[in-house]
């Protein structure tokens, strides 16, 4: 057991080396240029391969040659860069490529600022590029997750064959925490039934997302479905803190959570009956989990985000419309503070008084 | 002779199954199309260099976007202009890999032109073939980037004009301006004796693959009868009168003797390496506690970029964390750090961190007035404000009833070795009025990690950081 104050973006290329990730492919973009300097720095020490590509689209497509071949590979980008990136990405869902896929949300829209937000929830929760396809996205609230769940993120990537995404921001990427190291490390190998290796035993295969007739490419979507309804099945991942008895549920991700569990604590402190709610997955949220919770009990929910309450239609469409939902957040690069969630709270409290 | 000109080569499938229809043996293209002929230039040059299990074709968007159809190799079809991105990625991922770019002039000198010239100018292990032939077929038959001038498409029906529309775009020679590219060679598929003639361009830039020697480009000049409204005859003269006359056929470059192959080293999954390369062995801390006495304290370090703000920082963090106290670090990042002001939050708790920014500091220290005008009035009314005295009268800027401390923490630097070390003797007078509760231990220890890899620095700063404290006994009560 090793543990060592790290930056996030760098516990990312901690997680990803550990992970058995061995082509990196990226575009300086802050706040996520750190994970680019620290890929630059420590793949080549590994031999593993590492590329500051020409683009946004030219990386993501460097992560689709190197998933053809069945390599675990990532990219690394912010905001803007993702929205570059979405025709790529689309394609490696088409040609379900398992790849991983790092965002480090800064405020839009447009050029915007290098400030944190949560702006590029439905670009990257709701597929983003062109078609019918989903992205797993993990959330993490810490340094310590943005390692754990990038290596999460290559194995549900790889069991799924699908981009799974580490969606964070510019806190989360720039902040410095204590890290335990990851245990093990793997080593990967080539999945020859589909992977592309430039070698005798996967001549055959072909990588491609063409399908010209239109009841196979039919087909295939409801194929796509069905797996993402077993991803749903069987990924979702949340944190409760307090929920139980909790006439105020926050719900919220990434490093908003954090000031809501600060909240919580206030609240609590006081007397006041408030809960959080944390989804880890994204994609899939945890649409049953807070359903049973706007059923188990009367409760008012306050979705709490640095964007323009993405994600307080999902708790709404979660819920069924069962329970009010509230929205405290902040945009352009300003991060939700304690204040403002426990004003949202002192209301809340005082209507159902 | 007859025979062999008809033999169907190995790397190309006998039936093309994966094409379906009533015809396996027959190509989607149409009567005329120089693309059937460069397939087939392809695949027995592969049969020649013994390369076909190696082998992965990238096909195109286009007409070539069903290539995988006939060649019998590792197949990847791609993404419109992007092929040689996801050559690259292919390649080096698979160094024994042969990687193959098929594209057409939209794909390659429209579209993909920048990951085009990119790939060619890292001398990237691919073998690109291009082929030209002055219009999009697949799409319809509107202008490429290749169109003559006077030439009509969909796109320009009177022909295309400079004014309007520029130039062709010649891309053998553009490459031909790049360092890295191994081979460039311009053919035409226009009849047999030149058909001859590019079967050994193919040859060349697939024996640069198969001997690992970096980028190779080979651009055909090839009919497109469909699109151009011509009967073959007519596309046989287009190309040989009036298509070679803008577009020169030549061998632009081959240093295939010259060069040396390019091997990229084998991937180390092994946990040593890893732990290795993170030192994990010599440093490392033990994992942190609750301990719940231990209430949570906010610091702000402010100042000018380089006046070791951030540095100062992330010692205070190290020693929290050695105690294996709850610590996070957040900086101001960006643009900030270049020239501007630069500050950064420490959180040190017995409990786990919400916000790591501090927005109301238990301890703010201020290298500079503006940082201390931006900040003192957020200080908690029992925190404490340490500035550097170099700052000047500040009773204006301190908030009534804030403890404040004028620090000459570069004079101490200066007195102890290198007046770089202001920022230690800030964190000895923090050390010294005790509100971290964080040992002299602790400083020591976070000084000694942090220059593990600068031994002179260790006994300097720590002389610093106990002269400020020593400073601090004799002047603050």
């Amino acid at each position: 057991m090793a543990t060592q104050l790290i930056k996030g973006n760098s516990a990312v290329i901690i997680g990803a080396l550990y992970a058995g990730c061995d082509c990196f492919f990226g575009y300086p973009i802050t706040p996520a240029s750190e994970i680019l300097h620290e890929a630059s720095t420590h793949f080549p020490k590994l031999g593993r391969k590492f590329v500051q590509a020409e683009s946004e689209e030219a990386a993501i497509n460097m992560v689709y040659g190197a998933a053809a071949a069945g390599h675990r590979t990532m990219t690394a980008s912010s905001g803007p860069g993702i929205s570059l990136k979405q025709e790529g990405i689309s394609y490696l869902a088409g040609a379900e490529l398992p790849s991983v896929i790092v965002d480090i949300m800064r405020a839009g829209p447009g050029l915007g600022n290098i400030g944190p937000e949560q702006g590029d929830y439905t670009q990257v929760v709701k597929g983003g590029g062109h078609g019918n396809f989903r992205n797993i996205v993990l959330a993490p609230n810490s340094v310590q997750e943005m390692c754990d769940m990038t290596i999460k993120a290559f194995e549900l990537s790889f069991k799924y064959r699908n981009p799974a995404f580490v969606l964070a921001d510019g806190v989360l990427g720039q902040m410095v925490e204590p890290l335990k190291f990851p245990e093990n490390a793997v080593k990967p190998e080539p999945d020859t039934s589909w992977a592309v290796c430039g070698n005798a035993e996967t001549r055959q295969n072909l990588v491609s997302s063409i399908f010209l007739d239109f009841d196979q490419l039919e087909e295939f979507n409801f194929q796509l479905q069905k797996k993402y309804e077993l991803i749903k099945d069987k990924e979702v991942d949340y944190e409760e803190y307090h929920v139980e008895d909790a006439s105020i549920v926050l719900v919220s991700y990434g490093i908003s959570s954090r000031i809501c569990r600060s909240a919580v604590d206030a609240a609590r402190k006081e007397g006041l009956k408030v809960g959080l709610f944390r989804p880890k997955t994204l994609f899939p949220f945890p649409e049953d989990e807070l359903k049973k919770i706007a059923d188990s009990h009367e409760c008012t929910f306050i979705s709490v985000e640095m964007s323009n309450g993405q994600m307080k239609e999902d708790i709404i469409m979660a819920t069924r419309f069962t329970r009010p939902v509230e929205l405290v957040n902040r945009m352009g690069g300003n991060l939700v503070t304690l204040d403002e969630v426990m004003d949202c709270i002192y209301k809340v409290a005082g209507k159902e008084e | 002779m007859a025979e062999k000109v008809l033999k169907r080569p190995d790397s190309m499938y006998a039936e093309f199954t994966r094409k379906g229809g009533a015809a396996p043996t027959a190509t989607h293209y149409c009567p005329g199309c120089g693309h059937g002929i460069i397939h087939k230039l392809i695949a027995e040059a592969m049969d020649e260099l013994e390369i076909q299990d190696r082998s992965v074709m990238i096909s195109p968007v286009g007409c070539a976007v069903f290539a995988y159809y006939y060649f019998d190799c590792g197949n990847l079809q791609v993404a419109h202009g992007r092929a040689p991105a996801v050559g690259t990625g292919m390649s080096r991922a698979r160094d024994d890999s042969i990687v193959m770019a098929y594209q057409g002039d939209g794909d390659l000198a429209s579209i993909g032109l920048n990951e085009t010239i990119q790939a060619a100018n890292r001398g990237e292990k691919i073998a690109v073939f291009f082929v030209n032939n002055t219009v999009y077929g697949m799409t319809g038959g509107q202008m490429a980037p290749t169109t003559m001038i006077g030439e009509k498409t969909v796109t320009c029906p009177e022909g295309r004009c400079a004014e309007e529309a520029g130039y062709p775009l010649h891309m053998a020679e553009l490459l031909n301006e790049l360092k890295a590219p191994v081979f460039i060679e311009r053919v035409s598929v226009s009849d047999i004796s030149h058909i001859r003639k590019a079967k050994k361009a193919v040859k060349k830039a697939l024996q640069v693959q198969k001997e690992g020697k970096g980028y190779a480009f080979v651009e055909f000049l090839a009919a497109c009868p469909t699109n151009l409204r011509q009967s073959s005859e007519q596309s046989i003269r287009f190309i040989n009168e009036e298509v070679e006359k803008e577009f020169p056929l030549k061998n632009f470059r081959n240093l295939s003797e010259q060069v040396h192959p390019i091997v990229r080293g084998k991937s180390d999954y092994s946990k040593e390496a890893l732990d290795n390369i993170f030192d994990l062995e010599h440093d490392s801390s033990m994992d942190s506690m609750d301990i719940p006495d231990f209430d949570q304290i906010g610091v702000k370090i402010a100042g000018f970029g380089g006046q070791g703000v951030l540095s100062m920082g992330l010692i205070l963090a190290r020693a929290a964390c050695d105690e294996q106290l709850h610590v996070s670090w957040y900086p101001s990042y960006g643009p900030e750090q270049r020239g501007g002001t630069s500050n950064c939050s420490v959180i040190i708790s017995g409990s786990s961190i919400g916000s790591p920014v501090v927005y109301q500091p238990d301890i703010l220290v201020a290298f500079n007035r503006p940082s201390l005008e931006k900040f003192a009035k957020d200080v908690k009314k029992d925190g404490v404000i340490i500035y550097d005295s170099t700052v000047g009268d500040c009773d204006t800027i301190v908030p009534e009833g804030i403890t404040s401390i004028s620090v000459p923490a570069t004079r101490i630097a200066m007195e102890a070795g290198s007046k770089k070390g202001a920022n230690t003797a800030m964190l000895g007078v923090m050390l010294a009025i005790g509100r971290t509760r964080l040992s002299d231990d602790a400083f020591n220890r976070a000084i000694e990690e942090t220059f593990a890899h600068k031994p002179k620095l260790i006994s300097l700063n720590q002389k610093i950081l106990n002269d400020a404290t020593e400073w601090t006994k004799s002047n603050v009560e």
